[in-house]
């Protein structure tokens, strides 16, 4: 009889839709793993059905292997943890042949987080990438505070920013996506030069400059010396963040920082952004990103809701 | 294959100074853990801490596994204070294993403080019972001794203020026992802290002794995805590689670990 009774219920509810759409890339709902918090593809694999998930952004990726920072890498504070990873990976060509068979069978959107030390680097991942197949779009990194050269001194120079935007976008007809820096006075500037030069969506946040130290051995607790915060400690900057980009420019945003629950997912959705990307949550919580996404369909239908459409930029102010 | 399991607490006890067994009813870790492999446990009931704890499997009986662990700061203080019946998230078994022993080797496993509990499964393990040499600053953390002799193990004991055994590191016992048993095959299972790592592994060089040493490095996701805890490793064609100590280890052959600094004579 229960049965009976939720298959009416069912049949006279439609189920909300939760697909959308960030710069031409279609995703099956709003909820990816951000990058560097997800490793290229196949890590979590035991533990999270990478179909169920929006899409997968996958850690950066440059033209070269890269070593990335001496360890430790990462230390843990009140609320957030600090990296100074330094974007170790094993460079484009390692990573399509050995990451990509696995994320072009995953069954979701796969995103790939690239980086350069030189503009023409950034091309050449890029040209690589888009030849590569089962790459739905690309995530430019221009505000990795681990790297001395490239990352955030792209991101947080306008000049710049526009340069390697521009040509960038020449050279692929992947959908475009610029991952921003936190550190600049106006997040909405930088979105405005990115949506001008051709991108087709901006990510933000990145991790904040941060750093910790041993009051015992008087160090720095990072091998770094200073890193980047993650972690619900990040999240209300990037929900005024994302607020700014959001009335600034008309390009998609998609919402990183510090997202551990469906509440933080939903400020994201509610201040504009049209996705969100699950970090450090996801270390913890490796299925983080799957509850928020169940969440957010109980959500929809809780409140009436038809689909993202309905919940997407309706802040009251 | 990785699980993530809720893990009710059947006991959290005390068993002496800083040290405690956690007892965790398990079907699938527990029923699948190999001896070197650990698990990554959620901390319960605060959020400001955001990652797990990684810890070595102690040992799994009647359907639970133990975790052996020491109180050293924010989360294992709230580790202490979780009561029976709790419910802990627990990702595992991670990490590569310590390889079987060698048959024809006599085995030694060498422990600094409760790197002791890493090597119980080990003991366990072999076929062939050879001698547990444990080491630490003082008598209070010379940990599981009796553990190890009920199994057919010869313990061994040094302590740094020599309030236990021989007055020294556990190291000085490595080098008595190679002196005594010229010609012996050895093989050597270690873990403990880098620096005993390190002088395990030199003298296994020296002695052309196979060596598994087992690393804690702080970690991140515990799976492979972050890239914290790495290690400089060189492979098979003598190539340095950067490898994570979560996924490729937490056990690497002796030989095949990049020391940070000359060992020197330590």
């Amino acid at each position: 009889m229960t049965e009976i009774g939720a298959e009416r219920r069912a049949a006279g509810r439609k189920e909300p839709d939760l697909s959308t759409d960030i710069g031409g890339i279609r995703m099956k709902n709003p909820v990816m793993v951000a990058s560097g918090t997800f490793g290229f593809g196949p890590e979590y694999a035991d533990l999270v059905e990478p179909d169920r998930l929006g899409g997968v952004i996958v850690k950066g990726i440059s033209l070269d292997p890269a070593a990335g920072n001496e360890p430790p890498r990462l230390v843990e504070v009140p609320c957030g943890l600090i990296n100074s990873i330094g974007l170790q990976n094993p460079g484009v060509e390692y990573f399509v042949r050995e990451y990509m068979p696995f994320l072009r069978d995953c069954g979701t959107t796969v995103i790939v987080n690239i980086w350069g030390r030189s503009i023409e680097e950034y091309r050449l991942v890029a040209i690589r990438l888009s030849e590569a197949g089962g790459v739905d779009g690309l995530e430019l990194n221009l505000s990795c505070p681990n790297i001395r050269e490239g990352g955030a001194a792209f991101g947080t120079d306008a000049r710049l920013l526009r340069q390697v935007v521009t040509e960038v976008r020449a050279s692929t007809d992947l959908p475009l996506i610029v991952k921003l820096s936190p550190n600049v006075p106006d997040i909405g500037e930088l979105a405005v030069i990115c949506e001008q030069a051709g991108a087709d969506a901006v990510s933000l946040i990145n991790t904040l400059p941060a750093m910790a130290v041993d009051v015992e051995t008087r160090r720095p607790r990072l091998g770094n010396i200073s890193g980047g915060l993650s972690g619900p400690a990040i999240h209300p900057v990037a929900v005024k963040m994302v607020w700014e980009a959001t009335r600034a420019c008309a390009l998609p945003v998609i919402g990183v920082g510090g997202v551990s629950s469906l509440a933080d997912a939903l400020e994201f959705f509610i201040v504009g952004a049209r996705a969100v990307a699950v970090g450090t949550a996801t270390f913890s919580n490796p299925r983080c990103a799957l509850e928020i996404v169940d969440g957010l369909r109980e959500y929809l239908a809780g409140h009436g809701l038809a689909g993202m459409d309905d919940l997407i930029g309706t802040l009251e102010t | 294959m990785i699980y993530m399991e809720t893990c009710r607490v059947e006991d959290n006890r005390g068993v002496g100074g800083e040290y405690r067994i956690l007892v965790l009813r398990s079907e699938q870790i527990a029923g699948s853990v190999l001896p070197g492999q650990f698990v990554h446990v959620r901390i319960p009931r605060r959020n400001d801490l955001v990652l797990r704890r990684p810890f070595s499997v102690f040992r799994v009986r009647n359907g639970c596994m133990e975790i052996f662990y020491k109180v050293v700061g924010a989360g294992t203080r709230v580790l202490a204070e979780t009561r029976r019946h709790a419910a802990l998230s627990v990702l595992g078994p991670l990490g590569r294993a310590f390889p079987d022993a060698d048959p024809d080797a006599e085995p030694v496993l060498v422990a600094g403080g409760y790197g002791a509990a890493a090597l119980y499964m080990v003991a366990e393990a072999c076929r062939r019972r050879g001698t547990v040499l444990l080491g630490g600053a003082s008598a209070g953390d010379i940990l599981l001794g009796t553990e190890f002799e009920s199994l057919g193990w010869r313990v061994e004991v040094a302590t740094e203020d020599g309030s236990l055994g021989l007055k020294g590191r556990v190291t000085d016992l490595l080098d008595a026992l190679i002196a005594r048993r010229p010609g012996e095959h050895f093989e050597f299972f270690a873990c403990g802290p880098e620096g005993m790592l390190r002088a395990v592994a030199r003298r296994a060089m020296q002695k052309g002794v196979r060596a598994w040493l087992s690393f804690d490095r702080r970690m991140g996701c515990g799976v492979g995805a972050c890239l914290a805890c790495v290690l400089d490793v060189r492979d098979e064609g003598g190539r340095r590689r950067r490898v994570r100590v979560c996924r490729e280890g937490p056990v690497f052959e002796a030989g095949t670990v990049v020391w940070e600094e000359d060992p020197g004579n330590d």
